[in-house]
Formats: structure tokens, sequence, C-alpha cells
């Protein structure tokens, strides 16, 4: 199995610029199922990078030791310059607010409403902001997502579309520098999934950020990725641009593509 | 060792860990005193009306059940000093306690639950918030702090409810009622059921959180914490209470 393939890529003029995370051989199991062998990643300022994979294939696994909130067994993580596992508690959240992270299920708090759920980043990182200067930023993220008139609402009362659109805005509040996505569009229908999809795109635009966006729907990679890399088997099994990947004839990346 | 002991033993131990956790991360800053306030508001005021109406019925039914043996005894007139001694030592806590396991018990559990399955838990600590502190140990502090509050609140109702039972078939005032209560009783009946009850809030507040927090993806787990939560900590209240007796027997308080 020893066949990492790698793709000569055509568009390679981000090769050198600064990497905003890098990952080199990381591990991890969970009992005798080993989730990541051996992966290796790099996300370069500015880049929308997809994790492709099938469910199962330990994506979820990869972005949550990116962020944290879980410890891999071994390898290194670094993010922004730091490596997260020399990192103290308090250094960490520090960092936090630089990484957004869009959650698959959006955990939006049920019991706060739009706003409350918007502040709450706001409030719990110390930022200091006085109230009217708060709401400004709450209803320019809500804007820039297309739903303002949402503000005072509880995310009960919304479409899944509307509570993906207030996660990414949550996400955005804090003005991130990289943006971790864990399956924007699942459990959406094609036409919302294809809206958050070109918001994805858009507001990574807006707000400079780079992304790394973990999905298996490819109508959703192919609109936001600069970039693919495969997640077979635990490694990196293949990376380029979408177009690359699709006239590669290994069976395995072939399967994602028909 | 049978599969059911091994289980039980194994998350006896977590939750004594997780209740060494509380002890640890519980009392360093930073604190959420808006946070406390909240779940004092929720867990203590928002409990009142179910815990006074079950007090006032507790003390009426009580009444009536003890009048006619007391009757055939020619004891009527103790029904004060009995349905006081009785509600306050033993059965006022009790009964408190298991209405709040039962509403605040299932509540934590499936509050926690269901925020651990859809990651809103994940997405606290995203955020740069201690969930355990934020969640755990604010929701423990407040069912430790709100259940004595209760209790005492309860008490005083059930005792309320014993003179309107009295006042059914006999005649007493208030006065004489309270007068012959409070006579029969003194600070060491009342002391150690006061200090119970600040373990039974502990209890109920651990219980419920632990199994919130250790909650099993899917819907069904978050019902199956709500479920347990209600069941383990309405079994410890007896445990606690059990060994209650034997500490205030020792130290010669009844």
């Amino acid at each position: 199995m020893e066949h990492i393939l790698t793709i000569e890529r055509k568009s390679i003029k981000q090769e050198d610029a600064e990497n905003v995370l890098s990952i080199r051989n990381l591990y991890k199991s969970f009992g005798e199922n080993h989730v990541l062998a051996d992966f290796n990643l790099e996300l370069h300022r500015g880049e929308n990078v997809a994790v492709l994979g099938k469910s199962g294939s330990g994506k979820s696994v990869l972005i949550k030791c990116i962020i944290g909130l879980l410890d891999p067994d071994s390898g290194s993580i670094n993010v922004l310059g730091q490596d997260i596992e020399e990192l103290t508690i308090h250094k960490m959240d520090e960092l936090r607010t630089k990484i957004g992270f869009l959650f698959q299920s959006n955990a939006l708090y049920d019991s706060m409403t739009v706003r409350e759920n918007l502040e709450f980043p706001l409030r719990r990182h110390w930022i200091k902001l006085d109230t009217e200067e708060r709401n400004r930023k709450v209803m320019e993220v809500l804007t820039n997502v297309g739903l303002a008139h949402t503000v005072d609402m509880m995310p009960a009362e919304l479409s899944g579309g509307m509570r993906k659109r207030i996660a990414l805005a949550r996400t955005l509040i804090l003005d991130p520098e990289i943006i971790l996505y864990d399956e924007p569009t699942t459990g959406l229908d094609p036409i919302t999934g294809k809206e958050i999809s070109n918001l994805i795109k858009a507001m990574g635009e807006k707000y400079n950020t780079s992304a790394l966006i973990i999905s298996h729907d490819m109508g959703c990679i192919r609109t936001t990725a600069d970039r693919i890399v495969m997640l077979i088997d635990g490694r990196c099994y293949a990376q380029g641009t979408y177009e690359e990947l699709k006239k590669n004839n290994d069976p395995k990346v072939k399967q994602f593509f028909e | 060792m049978p599969q059911t002991w091994q289980r039980f033993l194994n998350e006896t131990g977590e939750l004594s860990r997780f209740a060494g956790r509380f002890f640890s991360q519980g009392f360093k800053p930073r604190y959420e005193i808006s946070e406390l306030l909240r779940q004092c508001y929720i867990i203590g005021y928002k409990s009142l009306p179910l815990v006074g109406l079950t007090g006032f019925i507790m003390g009426l039914v009580l009444t009536m059940q003890l009048r006619p043996s007391l009757i055939s005894y020619g004891a009527e007139s103790q029904l004060p000093a009995m349905v006081g001694i009785a509600v306050v030592r033993e059965i006022g806590p009790v009964i408190t306690a298991l209405i709040f396991a039962g509403k605040i018990g299932s509540s934590i559990g499936a509050e926690l639950g269901s925020m651990k399955v859809t990651e809103q838990i994940d997405a606290m600590e995203v955020s740069g918030t201690n969930p355990f502190k934020y969640l755990v140990v604010t929701r423990v502090l407040a069912a430790t702090l709100m259940l004595p509050v209760l209790v005492i609140l309860s008490d005083a109702i059930s005792l309320y409810g014993s003179y309107l039972g009295i006042n059914i078939k006999g005649v007493i005032s208030l006065d004489l009622y309270f007068k012959q209560a409070f006579d029969a009783l003194s600070f060491d009946d009342f002391v150690p059921a006061f200090i119970k009850t600040y373990f039974f809030g502990f209890a109920v507040g651990m219980v419920g959180c632990f199994k919130g927090f250790n909650s099993h993806k899917g819907t069904e787990g978050v019902g199956r914490s709500a479920n347990s939560a209600v069941v383990v900590s309405s079994v410890l209240i007896f445990i606690l209470d059990l060994l209650a007796v034997q500490v205030t027997d020792i130290l010669g308080l009844n």
C-alpha cells in the first residue's frame, strides 16, 4: 500500500506561501482502530483545502485534533507558528480566537437567541467591546450571511440552512485566520448545500481566511476548494486540484468522482 | 467478575473522578458568577411551585392518616408534635430531595446530554470556555445551595398543610398549632436534617451533570442520561440518608 500518489500540481504559485497550518506524521487510534496513521498536511495562507474521505475515515478526528478537542497519539500540529501540544490551556484559548470551527451539527446553543449565540465567543474570549460596538459586529456578520432579520430569534425557529449560516456567522465574528469546516453541507438539500458552498467561498474571500473543509460532498468541494487532499487509510493518499484528481485513474480516487 | 458488577464499579469510579474534578477545578478562577446565579434561579426558584405543592399535600395527608391512630390512643393533641418531628427530621428533606431529583436531575441530564450530542459542549470549549466550569460547576453548586432552601420552605408549607388537615375534623388555632409543633422540636432535630440536604443537593447535581456530560451519541443516549440521572440520584439520596442517620446517632444527636 506504499504508493502515495504525488500528483504534479500545475498551479504551484502558493508553494512558497506561508503555512498557516502544518501537520506532520500525525497518528491517532481508538483502541485497535487506527484512524490516522502518518498523516501529513500543509495549509497555506489564503488557501482553501478540502479533505475528502469516506464517512468514518477520520476526517472529523483530524480537525478535532487541530483545534485541541482530541489529543493525537503522536506527530506534530503547528497552527500559525505554534505547536499546539506545547501550549498551555490559556495559550490554546488564545490561539482558538484565530481558528474558527464550523461544527457538523452547527452546535448553536439552543437556550440562547441568535444574538446571544453570536455574542458568546466575544464575551468568553474577554474581548473588550462596548455594547454598541458588539451590536455593530453582530449585525455586520449577520448581514454578511444574509440573516440580519433573525437576530432575536431562537435557533429552533430557523431552518437547517439558516442555522448553518448563523453558525458560520458565529465562526466569523472573531475574524479568524483559519476556519475549519466539519462537513458543512451534510444534512442540507442540494440547493441549500450549494448556497452554503458559495457562501463559504465568498466569506473566505471577504474575511481573507484560509480554510480546511472536511467533506464528502463533491459539489461543495468543487466550489470551495483550491486543493483536495484525499484521506484514505489514515494517510494523505493523493492530492491535487479537482480537475487533476478527476483525471486520475487510481481506483480508490476514481470512486469519489463517479 | 460478572459484567454488571464490573460496569457498576467502573461507573462508580468514573463518578468519583468526576466529583474530584469538581473540587479540583470548581474553586479556582475564573468564576462563573452570573451563570451560577442564573442556575440558582432556574434550579431553585423555578422548582418552588412543585416543591411547595408536594410539601403541602404531604403535610395534609400525613396528618389525616395519623389522626385515627392517635385518637385510638387518646393522643390526638399530639398531632402537631408528631407531624412536626416527622416532617422536619425525615419526610421533608427526603421527599423534597426526591422531587428535586425528578425535576432537576432529569433536566440537567437531558440538557447536558443533548448539548453533548449536538456538539454544543465542544463549541463552548472552542469558544474559550471551560465547559466543565461553565456547565457542571455552576449546576452542581446551584443544586447544592438551593435544595436546603427548598427543604426549609417545603417544611414550612407542610406544617401549614398539616394545620389545615387538623382543622378539617377538629379545631386548632395557627398559634397553638405552631407552638405545639415547635415545642416538640429542638435544634438537634433540625440541624442534622438541614445539613444532610446539602449532600442530597450535591448528589442530584453531580449525578445529573455526570450522566449528561458522559452521554453517548444519539438521541437515545439523551433519554437514557435523563432517566439514569433520576434513578441513580434517588438511590443515592436514600444511601446518604442511611449514612446521615448513622452519623447523627454516633454523634448522639438522635
